[in-house]
Order: structure tokens, then sequence, then C-alpha cells
């Protein structure tokens, strides 16, 4: 009750200081724009680590789980290393070091990536709590049923163990939104490098670090609460099965 | 193209890398002592029964956990000047990491003071212990122990983060790894040698965490 | 592949099966034989092995030792160059596709609805269509009396229903063998004979070998061609219903029935 409130409260002064520093501000008609298309490429590489985020983390969640002994080793290894190292460390091996093997990727490629790497590893882990969570009998009855494993996987598990799953990968995707951020320093124009940009030269140091701040607190509010109804949506689902 | 990995240039940065992983355990040091009291502060503030009080730290707390660190880095670090704060990039660094990372912990300490039975609340009061003494003598040290793993993961988080500070020039290891490596155009090696630094410690303390979790267990399974 | 005469083979053929959980023994050297369409009802105090030897006939636990048969056919093993050795995974969903089971807390998929739960494997597995399957689901729906439920979601239905549910969805994969592991302990006493008169039709009706785990000695005597009483991971004690109530030789199984009968 209590964090939905703070939430509210976070809202509002969000939207006011908003409003107070559009109103306020003159030169906000300079840099706002800059910012702005700095924000639709962090919103891009969010949505794109997300995709890459679900994907390794599935990958890794059952290949972990039910893998043959070499693929099992294999998502250990890239949970253990993606979790053990920073996704900072991440991004910049991937920039700098991979063009020496004669891979070479655009900076935009290397952030999705490696951030959507980053983050399926901590995913990878969400979802192996959630199917350990649904109750054994589910598996027992698919397989009295003759299912093979993946199709009892498939059909019935992950079905169950998704509402378990909503919320932590809500955290998760706020994680990543936040490492947006480090693109910047692989100089891709994302919203932390349009700001370190106009601040050298508007030199509005305080409006336009304010103002970036409340640009990423949206967009986080905004998928704090597409989550929020997801989730609500898929508890429906499952509570009319309950039992 | 065929890539080899270098050895003498290896030993040639190792030193270097060396004395700046000293940075680096400072600042996380540093860090993570000002997260932990800033977070027991956050997580005081929001048990206050003042409403406004409780609702601007949660707010506060929000905020800070939704937003970058890097931004928060440099908000510390260009903005705070503006009003006459001054600081050096180090302790700017420093203090974004523990503010940052305070938010993080206020809820680990906000689950940990939640678990506590209202009958010790109760019990303090009919003894007529002060709130202050209550606090520090009945609840804390029953709070903290269960939450000690999760404290400890967001050190081993604050730890794996401190390459971050290299965005403001802190002369940390990555920060020196990159100089190295636009030095000599070989980035390879020392990129790959900071990220195997924090592997190490990271599955090393990791590991540690577990151990604690593990031994907390036993100690308290049996009460 | 199969036996010389599977027609004259038993359905089901448990020999020298052995089952341990580390140290703990539950099933020692068991040896067991049912006939085709043969209804045995299988009781015994708790923790004598009773599910487990449900829960292996239906490969969710291995065995440690000997072989289980089914018409004919080994189940936990196959013939590798005239040798019998451990079965693989698909030789086990080849023979475990004759074998159905109920398990005391339904384990109905809590996702899908009533019919949604039967067409699921029948679909899945045996790769009908959406119409085959509806209409199959449909039909034992309507057989255990739920002609009316069909969208109904597990959590929208009393645990009798549930139950009723689950035998359906057992019966939509067309299996020879049915196990229920005490179908009705999950259940209030009133929904008790709803259950019961669900699996006494479908005996009488269908070719089916069942296998029941039961504390319902009435149903018992009245349903089963045979008792067989375990003990301590052994079948002490076995035989018809008239034989094995009227007439029992062990002195544990006179003890357990005494007791039971007494509480009930
Ligand atoms: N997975 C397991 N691990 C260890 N021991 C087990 C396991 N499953 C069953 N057992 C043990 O095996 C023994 C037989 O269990 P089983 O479930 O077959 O008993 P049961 O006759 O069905 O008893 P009940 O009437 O209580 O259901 C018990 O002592 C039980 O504790
Ligand atoms: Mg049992």
């Amino acid at each position: 009750m209590e964090q939905v409130q703070s939430r509210l409260v976070v809202a509002i002064v969000l939207s006011f200081f908003l409003g107070l520093m559009v109103a306020t501000f003159a030169d906000v008609r300079v840099f706002l724009p800059e910012l702005l298309r700095g924000a639709w490429i962090t919103i891009q590489i969010t949505a794109g680590g997300i995709v890459v985020a679900i994907l390794a983390a599935l990958a890794a969640a059952i290949g972990k789980m039910y893998g043959p002994r070499p693929v099992r080793w294999l998502a250990i290894t890239y949970i253990e290393i993606f979790r053990g190292t920073s996704a900072l460390v991440q991004l910049f091996w991937l920039f700098f070091v991979l063009p020496y093997f004669g891979v070479t990727l655009e900076p935009f490629t290397v952030g999705i990536a490696a951030l959507g790497l980053n983050v399926g590893a901590y995913g990878a882990e969400v979802i192996r709590g959630a199917i350990q969570s649904v109750d054994r009998g589910q598996w027992e009855a698919s397989r009295a049923l003759n299912m093979t494993r993946m199709q009892a996987l498939r059909r019935i598990i992950l079905p169950q163990a998704l509402v378990a799953m909503i919320p932590p990968w809500g955290n998760l995707f706020i994680e990543l939104l936040k490492a947006t951020a480090l693109v910047s320093m692989i100089s891709l124009g994302d919203l932390a490098f349009k700001a370190q940009q106009m601040n050298q030269n508007t030199l509005k140091t305080v409006e336009i670090f304010s103002l970036v701040l409340l640009i990423y607190l949206a967009i986080a509010l905004v998928i704090t609460s597409l989550m929020r109804a997801l989730e609500r949506k898929a508890a429906k689902g499952l509570s009319r099965g309950r039992g | 193209m065929t890539f080899e990995w270098d050895w003498a240039y290896t030993q040639e940065i190792l030193p270097i890398l060396g004395k700046a992983s000293i940075i680096t355990v400072q600042a996380t040091v540093i860090g993570f002592i000002l997260a932990a009291l800033i977070g027991l502060v956050f997580a005081l503030l929001r048990m206050s029964t003042l409403a406004p009080v409780r609702l601007a730290t949660g707010a506060v707390v929000e905020f800070i956990r939704s937003t970058p660190l890097l931004i928060q880095i440099f908000f510390v670090y260009f903005v705070l000047p503006e009003f006459g704060v001054t600081m050096d990039a180090m302790t700017a660094g420093i203090l974004a990491l523990g503010l940052h990372y305070g938010s993080y912990c206020s809820e680990v300490y906000r689950a940990g003071l939640d678990n506590i039975p209202k009958g010790q609340w109760e019990a303090a009061t009919a003894l007529n212990l002060s709130t202050l003494t209550t606090f520090k003598d009945i609840i804390i040290p029953q709070a903290i122990p269960p939450v000690v793993p999760a404290l400890g993961n967001y050190l081993v988080a604050l730890f794996k983060e401190t390459p971050l500070l290299s965005a403001i020039a802190v002369l940390e290891l990555m920060q020196t790894a990159k100089i190295l490596g636009s030095e000599s155009f070989q980035y390879t090696e020392p990129i790959t040698l900071v990220g195997l630094f924090f592997l190490f410690f990271s599955l090393v303390s990791a590991a540690l965490v577990r151990q604690v979790e593990a031994w907390l267990k036993t100690r308290h399974g049996g009460a | 592949m199969s036996a010389d005469h599977p027609s004259a083979a038993p359905m089901v053929r448990f020999e020298n099966v052995r089952k341990s959980y580390g140290h703990l023994t539950v099933l020692d050297d068991l040896n067991l034989d049912i006939a085709p369409n043969e209804k045995v009802a299988i009781i015994g105090p708790s923790g004598s092995g009773k599910t487990t030897v449900l829960r292996m006939l239906m490969t969710l636990e291995e065995v440690n030792d000997g072989v289980i048969w089914v018409e004919g056919d080994p189940l936990t093993h196959m013939y590798r160059d005239g040798k019998l050795v451990r079965a693989n995974k698909r030789h086990i969903r080849q023979v475990r596709s004759k074998i159905g089971m109920v398990f005391q807390h339904f384990n109905l998929f809590p996702h899908m609805s009533a019919v949604k739960n039967c067409m699921e494997a029948p679909i899945t597995v045996l790769g009908l269509s959406r119409d085959e399957a509806y209409e199959r689901s449909r039909v034992l729906l309507d057989m255990v009396g739920l002609g009316d439920k069909l969208d109904h979601y597990p959590g929208q239905l009393s645990g009798g229903q549930k139950q009723r549910v689950a035998i359906a969805r057992a019966l939509a994969m067309r299996p020879k063998i049915m196990l229920f592991d005490e179908v009705t302990s999950a259940l209030d006493p009133e929904l008790v004979g709803e259950v019961l008169n669900v699996i006494r039709e479908l005996g009488e009706a269908h070719d089916l070998t069942m296998l029941m785990v039961t504390h319902q000695m009435g149903f018992a005597k009245e349903f089963a061609d045979r008792v067989c009483f375990f003990y301590a991971g052994k079948i002490a004690e076995q035989g018809t219903p008239d034989a094995f109530f009227g007439n029992p030789q062990n002195e544990r199984t006179q003890q357990f029935l005494s007791a039971v009968l007494e509480a009930d």
C-alpha cells in the first residue's frame, strides 16, 4: 500500500518538476529536443535489450536445468561470467576486445547485446526459481500423460511460473534501463550521452542533469506500470484455476 | 585475423593495474560503509510516525533506484558545485555510490525490521524502554543478522559497479585499463585482466555470502 | 519385441522388483502378476510402499532391481542384442502410453479449463486435431457427469469435480491400465461417493485393468477382484475380497483390519 503511495508521490512530483522546468528554463528549447532524441535511443536499446535478455535467460535457465552436460556447463559459465562482472566491463569487452578477434559490431548492436546478455544472466536465475516453485505434481501429471519434458515445460510449467516471474523481471527491466546509460561511454548518442554533450555545449548543468534524471524516472515509471498491468492480468488468469 | 595474448605486455601492465585496484577497493569499502549508514537512515525514516516523512523518504528511495547510477555520479560531480559544494572526483563518485546503494540497502533493512514480531515491541514497551533504547538494544540487533547476506550481495554489486567512476576520470581499474589501451592500442589485455579481476573477486565473495547464509540458517534454525 | 503369447501374458508383472531410497528399502523383492481387466485394491498401513508401487509402474520412480512388464513387454527395460538393458526414454514413452494415473491431489493444470485439461495431451502427445480432442474430452467429461462444466477452471470446481476431471483427463489418452492413488483421501466425506461411483461405472463399462490404493474398505470389498495387503515393503497377504476380509490369515492383516474397521 505504502509502496503504491510512494510511487504516486513520485509521479506527482515528477510531473510537477517537468512542468516547472519547461515553464521556467528558457534554454529548455535549446537542449530538450536533443535530449528527447537521446531518450529515443535509450528506449530502443532498452527494448532491444529486453528481447535479448528474455531469450538468453530462457535458453540459459533451460540449458542449466535440463541440458546435457556440455550445454549445462555452457549455461553455468555464461551465467557466472555475466553476473560476476558488471555491465560496463562487458560492454567495453565486446566493444574494444571483440574487434581483435575479427568481430566488429556497431555500437548500437554492442549496447543491446551486452546489456541484454548481462540482464539475461540474472533473468536465468529468476526463471529457474520460478520453474522450481511450480508444484512437483504438475510435472508428474504431465509425465503420466506421456508428455515430453519440453512439452510439459512449454505447455504446463512455464505458463504457471509466469506469474511469479513478472515482478522480478520488472526490477530487471529497470536495471536494464539504468544500465543503458553506460552506452554513452562507447559514444552512442543515448540520453546520458546527450546530457554530457549538451552540458558541454550550454553549461546549463543543473537544468540538464535534473531534467535527464526526471526523463529516466518517467521511462522507469512507464515500465513499472506496464509490468503491474501484466502481473494483474496473469494473476487473474491463474487465480481462476487455483487449487 | 589471428589473435595472440601478449604475455610481455601483460607483465608490464600488471603492476599498474595492481596499483589501480587499490583505488577500486577504497571506493568499494568507503562507498559501502556510506551505503550501509544511509540505508539505515532511510529505513528508519520510512518507519516514522509522520506520514509526510515516510512518503517523502519512500519517494526519494524510489527515485534513486529508478535512475542510472552514472547520471547520479554526474549529478554529484557537476551539479553540486553549482551550489557551492565542490569535491574531487573520487569523493563525488563514492558519495554517489553510497547514495545509490544506500537506497537499495534501505529496502533490505526494511525487510529485516518488518520481520521482528510485534511482541518484541510490546515487550519493550512493557519494560518502559525508550524508543531509542528499543531500537538500539532490542530491534536492530535482531533485525540485522538475518539480512547480512542480502547486504553482502549489494556489497558485491557495488564493487562490480565501481568501474563507473571512470566516467569522471577516477583512476580506478577500468579507467587505468582504458588509458593503457589507448596508449598501446592493445585493449585486449588490460580490459580482459580487469574483467578477470572482477570475476574472481565476485565469485569468491558470492561464495562467502552463501557461507554466511548457511551459517545464519543453522544458527537461527534452532530458535 | 513382445513375448511369444502376448494374450497369455499378464497385463502387468512385477518381477523381483526392489526399490529403496538411500538406506531405506521401501519394496523388497516384489512379485505380482495382474491379469487383463483385473481390478486390484492395494491396502496397507502408511509407509508400507503402496504409492511407490503405482509410481514405479507409472515410471515416476525408477526401480533399483528387477523388471516391470506390461503386456509381455518390459517397461523398465528393453531388449538390446537379445539382452535386457535399462530402457531409454523412447521405449519408456512407448510402453507408458498404455498407463494412466489419477493422483491424490488431482494435479489438474490450473491455467486450463476442464476440457482443455483433457485435450492437452491428446493434442500434444497423440497428435489429435483440436476437434477430435475436444469431442473425445467432451464425451468423457459427460460420462463423469461434468458435461455442463467443460469451460470451468479447476479453481471453480469442488474437490469431487476436480477428481472426476482428472479421471477423464487420464482416460482421454485411452490407457489400458488405470492407477488410482488414494483418489478420495483429499475429499470431504460427502464428495467421496460421486468419485467412487465414476470409478465403479468405469470398471463395469470398459476393458480396463485397475490398480487402486485405497483406504475405503467397503469399496475395495465390493469392487475389487483381488485385495493386496502391503506391510513393510512386502505383500503380506492377498486374495479375493471375500477370503481376505472374511478370513484373513496373516496376523498383521488381522491387526490392520480390526484397526481400520474399528475406526470406521
Ligand atoms: N522421494 C522419497 N525419498 C525418500 N523416501 C521416500 C520417498 N518417497 C517415499 N519415501 C518413503 O518410502 C516409504 C513408502 O512410501 P509410500 O509413499 O509408498 O507409502 P504409502 O504406503 O503410500 O503410505 P501412505 O499410506 O502414507 O500414502 C515411506 O517410508 C516413505 O517415507
Ligand atoms: Mg501413499
